[in-house]
């Protein structure tokens, strides 16, 4: 069974004050998430990731299209007690404890009284809070409020969670927590579903991605494949007019720019191009190993297509006065 | 969700409430009530006998009732609005709680509150009567129901301040729960102007003196302090009255609350 469906999800905002014009957040949606899955959705900022968050958490209701989660319809209140969320930038009662705040959320999601608290300061445990648990909210800085989020989110036992921007605003012992947090998920069998802006962590993470870019999902991708195609090749930059002959037959795809060269090639040829440079006399700028291949789709995936172009303009023009 | 759950995650959010208005520190204002009342006590038993009593009930049960309906207003209009503003509705609607839930918990866990702190006036109250009096009477019965009619009030006033701030600002909100609350105060005076004007000013001072929350019917203090009893029939009314309309204040509330997509 899938464990969101995302049936053509679609969301559009009003905005100005006198002459309202339809804004687009979210184009139509289609996706389908697998159970057990961990599915990372990236795009750059104000691409939509959060809106199709709060749409499906039912925080803000589309303009057309539904969706599935767990077998039922999103709006069906059974969904709520089998997910979990994790909102961006997380805000909660300040008059609160961490620990009387994480023990109000379990009564809500029905989490039985007994083995509450026991739940709840393991939940504080795992976040790293235990030591500020009893500390008003008001006082935790904006990476502690996150621990807090991700606690909340997890403390049911969720099937499913949704997390948006989890690292954000963590340090770097937090980050490594959060992705351990996320493989700890997915050994336990959970589906994770969760936007970000760091390539790395959703490369070591997610089984597939998705991008999406100015409210369009621009490709889904499995990392596996991804990264096969790309991996053991290095990047040399040199200067150079043209491309010597002696790189292009040991297999270099290389292209000229300004005065400088840039080729990619086998990392097994390393010595041997290193031995052509030396040869002609060029001088090496740079030897690195080929940047990620998510970071080259991703960026591939942003680049308009003359025909996303074109719907854009269509879409502006029909964004009329109401 | 069988329907305990369903009013258990209310009593939860109502408790909440309760507990973020008291560390706001709403109930301090009863030190403010309790000078006040003392001041006045002590004031009017040094210069007179015979008026005594009827002062206390009097400035005691006014001030219950403006210091209550400030409150009541005041908290009101955030109760939702606020919120959704710090985005701490988020992790709440993301759990198995529904929207008209959360409204009728949050207007439970206020009118809680108030009737918390009218129950702590209601004792200071009693002792200044009987420090004038240095006994009870038996009409002072009468002054619990008084004190019963204000909370009803406060029901009211709660619920509209909701309603208000359910598709107002927070500021507009405040005035018109205000505005409503001193005309309702003047309800029977609009309907008898209503009865005495003819033509098309006749229908809308009815219309108006109707639609008003009828808060001189649930004000019987210088009654009361006369030692004056309130009828039953009055009692059974008002409460019927109260909650027929704070009920549909929060069922408005509701109507819009649901619809509301969230920033
Ligand atoms: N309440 C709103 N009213 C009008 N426009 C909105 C509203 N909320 C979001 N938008 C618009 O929708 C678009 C998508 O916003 P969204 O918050 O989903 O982006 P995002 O991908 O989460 O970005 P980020 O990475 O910065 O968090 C943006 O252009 C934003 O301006
Ligand atoms: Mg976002």
């Amino acid at each position: 069974m899938a464990a969101i469906e995302i049936l053509d999800l679609e969301k559009c905002y009003l905005v100005g004050f006198w002459r309202k014009r339809r804004k687009l957040a979210l184009r139509p949606l289609r996706l389908t998430i697998e159970e057990g899955e961990v599915f990372g959705f990236l795009g750059p900022n104000g691409a939509g990731k959060t809106t199709t968050l709060k749409l499906l958490m039912g925080l803000v209701f589309p303009t057309a299209g539904s969706a599935r989660i767990l077998g039922m319809d999103m709006d069906d209140p059974r969904v709520k007690s089998q997910i979990g969320f994790l909102p961006e930038q997380p805000y909660f009662y300040d008059h609160l404890s961490a620990r009387e705040l994480l023990n109000y959320f379990g009564q809500l999601s029905g989490v039985p009284a007994k083995g509450r608290s026991a739940r709840v300061e393991q939940m504080l445990a795992r976040v790293g809070l235990s030591d500020s648990a009893g500390m008003q909210l008001r006082k935790f800085s904006k990476g502690m409020l996150q621990r807090v989020g991700l606690a909340q989110a997890i403390l049911h036992d969720p099937k499913l969670v949704f997390l948006d921007e989890p690292m954000s605003g963590l340090d770097p012992m937090g980050r490594r927590e959060v992705r351990d947090l996320i493989q700890q998920l997915r050994h336990e069998g959970k589906t994770v579903f969760f936007s970000t802006h760091i390539l790395s962590d959703a490369e070591a993470l997610c089984d597939r991605v998705g991008i999406i870019h100015q409210g369009e999902l621009r490709g889904v991708g499995a990392i596996a494949e991804l990264t096969s195609e790309r991996q053991g090749k290095i990047e040399i930059i040199f200067h150079a007019q043209k491309v010597p002959a002696g790189l292009t037959s040991l297999g270099a795809e290389a292209r000229v720019s300004g005065d400088m060269v840039n080729a990619v090639l086998p990392e097994g040829q390393q010595d041997a191009a290193l031995e052509v440079l030396r040869r002609d006399g060029l001088k090496l700028i740079s030897l690195t190993p080929v940047r990620s291949s998510l970071e080259e789709y991703y960026i591939q995936k942003l680049r308009p297509t003359d025909v996303q172009r074109e719907v854009r303009q269509e879409d502006d023009r029909k964004g009329v006065g109401v | 969700m069988n329907s305990g759950g369903m009013n258990s995650r209310i009593g939860y959010i109502a408790f909440n409430t309760f507990r973020e208005a008291v560390r706001d520190r709403v109930l301090y204002n009863l030190i403010a009530f309790a000078l006040l009342l003392s001041g006045a006590a002590i004031l009017v038993g040094e210069i007179s006998i015979d008026i005594e009593r009827l002062v206390v009930v009097n400035l005691g049960l006014t001030a219950v009732s403006l210091f209550g309906v400030v409150i009541a207003i005041f908290i009101g209009i955030g109760l939702v609005s606020k919120e959704i503003d710090k985005r701490t509705l988020y992790t709440v609607l993301s759990r198995p709680v529904r929207r008209w839930e959360f409204v009728v918990g949050k207007f439970f866990g206020l009118t809680g509150t108030l009737v918390v702190n009218t129950f702590l006036m209601a004792i200071g109250v009693f002792l200044a009567l009987l420090y004038v009096a240095h006994k009870f009477e038996k009409m002072d019965v009468w002054v619990l129901v008084a004190l019963y009619f204000i909370v009803l009030q406060f029901l009211i006033v709660c619920a509209l301040a909701l309603f208000f701030s359910s598709f107002s600002t927070p500021l507009m909100s405040a005035v018109f729960s205000f505005a409503l609350f001193v005309i309702g105060s003047l309800a029977e005076d609009l309907r008898g102007f209503a009865r005495i004007t003819h033509g098309v000013g006749g229908w809308v001072a009815t219309a108006i003196a109707y639609l008003v929350p009828n808060f001189s019917a649930l004000n019987v203090i210088s009654q009361v302090a006369h030692g004056d009893p309130v009828p039953g029939r009055l009692i059974l009314y008002n409460t019927v009255y109260a909650l027929l309309y704070s009920a549909m204040a929060i069922s408005g509330a509701v109507l819009i609350f649901q619809r509301r997509n969230l920033k």
